[in-house]
């Protein structure tokens, strides 16, 4: 789970990570009250879900009052796109106060797959996307897995900084490593981290991603979610508990497991098309379920066909065959529908659906539907 | 043979009062499995399919000793299922449970080291030995003894494989899903070498998919120590980046773990990579020859 930079850096303040003063605004007309009440310059920042804010102009530094009041208010209504929701209206912005930047860092804490452990980055090229530093100077790049030797002043040494600097880093670090395991976080990014000219050590930006497995435990972090920042698609499945994902192509499929689900879009892609989704409708799924996740799927106005493709093991056939026809019975579907079943009680799904007085193309294996999908 | 478990391995259930764990437990022994008994606290003293239910797997283990464990328990308390079972002695854990959270599994994995198990899943269909045993969820009847080690971080993609080997009978040694999360237990490497070297087994069939580096890992592994013929498909060519699909672990992130990368290595290795999940069965039965 994301969430935005204003709450990230509202946990920050809780873990004794130095942000600079700033306020949130969502409407207009709190504009010009909340930029008079605070110190010149200022920077204004979109509150979106996304990693490149800046480059599409939703991050602008302002020197004087008049010129930060016109910031903001195009800022609080430009379109940008969001990592989630596509292009999304500016709901909310942050005004912060600007600092005295002598050098920027870039700081995190991550979960380290390869290592299946919590990794510290760290590297004195802030402000870059760290993906590009990586590619372009790697040796800027300190990283060090924490385990139970860690010692964050062995790391941070390195970077060549006064011992004023360095105690202010290592206690960052601890501090954000805290929150790491105090709140399941992924990600703790900071970038930039930066040194004013008064040797301070302030982050100016705030990432947070949080295990969406552990959240059940944090409901001061579920709290924080932003629907408008969902798919509306996506949010709808998240309520029947399906595992939907939204994409651009005109094939929709349902299937059961999220391997065979990603095959089936292989499949669809082989066939010289693209999926209209992702959807597992999981293991157990009830005819209900099935219903819901078919309903969904065909709410989609871009489809040229449905394919369903099921692995009958727990999920059996049956049940599917009738979800699909209660649902197909209910809804005036235009789009041919193709359906490949196998496993358990196929048979009795497949006469529930050859009885149904509906059309359905069924096909027997994947080589088949691969066939019949290249050819709609 | 077989790897990791045969006829004679003996099982308990950890969950198996539960509605997955009860049904689960019962289609292993349908199969054949030497259900002992299992685990549930505070359901002690009762019975479930005519086997003792134990409070605690320390208490199920100084009474029935068995080899093995699998566990239904919720993702809540899951590694600490986890924990226990390997601290009482067990030397096989099977965890079936999607949704542990990763810092979790850390601890969990801690605790499988330390006392020597060996820690298949979680979020995994578990394993099967084909008419000998079976210890997971996967549809009983599409397997088949014989000669193809099958290797998979899915599910029903595994059943997938399965089915069209058994259809073009081609039966298979053990089948493995070793799960779809970040932290797993026991990885490809593991595997790809006990079928390696496991006398029975030909051929080995590996499915993977996005996200992480694990197959570009067992691409290296494959080059230096596999010599058995190996096929292999990698779901998620068509997944977008950024995007967790379904698998906890299926994430493309900064360009890295993508199903081209990993084909590549595969490749690379010698490895038979299936652009077309249709075309395992087939291939393997080619490799065969």
């Amino acid at each position: 789970m994301k969430i935005h930079e204003y709450q990230a850096k509202e946990l920050f303040k809780q873990y004794s990570v130095k942000v600079p003063e700033s306020i949130l605004c969502e409407k207009r007309e709190d504009i010009e009250k909340t930029i008079k009440s605070m110190k010149m310059p200022v920077v204004i920042k979109a509150q979106v879900h996304s990693g490149a804010r800046g480059k599409a102009g939703g991050v602008k530094l302002a020197q004087d009052y008049i010129s930060a009041i016109k910031t903001a208010n195009e800022i609080l209504s430009m379109e940008l796109k969001s990592s989630q929701a596509g292009i999304k209206k500016v709901n909310k912005i942050l005004i912060e106060e600007a600092v005295n930047i002598d050098k920027e860092l870039y700081l995190s804490l991550t979960f380290d797959r390869a290592k299946e452990g919590i990794s510290l980055i760290i590297s004195t090229q802030g402000g870059m996307e760290i993906e590009e530093v990586a590619k372009t100077s790697p040796d800027k790049i300190l990283t060090q897995l924490i385990d139970n030797n860690f010692n964050p002043m062995q790391t941070v040494k390195k970077l060549g900084f006064s011992e004023e600097i360095n105690n202010q880093i290592c206690e960052i670090i601890n501090n954000l490593y805290r929150l790491t395991l105090e709140k399941d976080a992924t990600l703790v990014e900071i970038n930039p981290l930066v040194i004013t000219k008064d040797n301070e050590v302030i982050a100016i930006d705030a990432k947070i991603n949080f295990d969406d497995n552990a959240i059940f435990r944090h409901e001061d972090i579920l709290s924080l979610k932003d629907e408008s920042e969902e798919n509306p698609y996506e949010l709808e499945a998240q309520k029947y508990g399906l595992n939907y994902i939204k994409l651009d192509g005109t094939i929709g499929c349902m299937v059961n497991g999220a391997g065979l689900a990603m095959a089936t879009m292989d499949v669809i892609k082989l066939s010289g098309k693209e999926a209209a989704n992702f959807l597992d409708v999981g293991g157990g799924a009830s005819s209900e379920k099935i219903e819901k996740a078919f309903k969904l799927l065909i709410s989609d106005k871009n489809l040229e066909a449905v394919f369903i493709n099921i692995f009958g093991g727990i999920l059996r056939c049956d049940f599917l065959a009738e979800g699909v026809k209660n649902a197909i019975k209910t809804l005036n579907v235009k789009v041919p529908v193709i359906v490949r079943m196998e496993g358990t009680n196929k048979e009795k799904g497949a006469e529930i659906l050859n009885n149904s007085g509906l059309k359905f193309k069924v096909v027997k294996d994947l080589k088949e539907a691969t066939e019949v999908i290249k050819n709609i | 043979m077989s790897i990791f478990i045969n006829k004679d391995t003996t099982l308990i259930v950890q969950g198996i009062t539960g509605k997955e764990g009860s049904f689960h437990a019962q289609s292993c022994l349908e199969y054949g499995t030497k259900l002992l008994g299992g685990v549930t606290p505070n359901k002690g003293g009762t019975k479930i399919l005519d086997k003792n239910v134990y409070n605690s797997v320390k208490e199920a283990v100084k009474e029935l000793n068995p080899d093995a464990s699998m566990i239904f328990v919720p993702a809540k308390f899951a590694a600490g299922a986890i924990i226990e079972a390997a601290e009482a002695g067990i030397k096989l854990i099977v965890c079936i449970t999607e949704g542990i959270p990763i810092y979790d599994m850390f601890e969990a994995k801690r605790a499988v080291k330390l006392n020597g198990a060996r820690l298949i899943g979680p979020n995994c269909p578990g394993l099967i030995t084909p008419e000998e045993s079976k210890i997971g969820i996967m549809p009983s009847s599409i397997h088949k003894k014989g000669c193809v080690g099958v290797v998979s971080r899915s599910g029903t993609l595994t059943y997938e494989a399965v089915y069209q080997l058994t259809q073009l009978g081609i039966g298979q040694t053990t089948c493995i899903g070793i799960g779809g999360d970040p932290i797993i237990g026991t990885n490809f490497i593991d595997v790809l070498k006990a079928f390696q070297d496991d006398p029975e087994t030909k051929a080995i069939c590996m499915i993977g998919e996005i996200g992480g580096s694990a197959e570009e890992e067992a691409a290296e592994f494959i080059k230096d120590y596999v010599k058995k013929p190996v096929v292999s498909f990698i779901a998620g060519l068509s997944a977008p980046e950024g995007k967790r699909m379904g698998h906890a672990g299926a994430i493309i992130s900064g360009g890295k773990g993508t199903a081209a990368s990993k084909m590549a290595a595969l490749s690379s290795s010698g490895v038979r990579v299936c652009k077309n999940p249709a075309d395992l069965g087939i291939t393997i039965k080619e490799a065969l020859i």
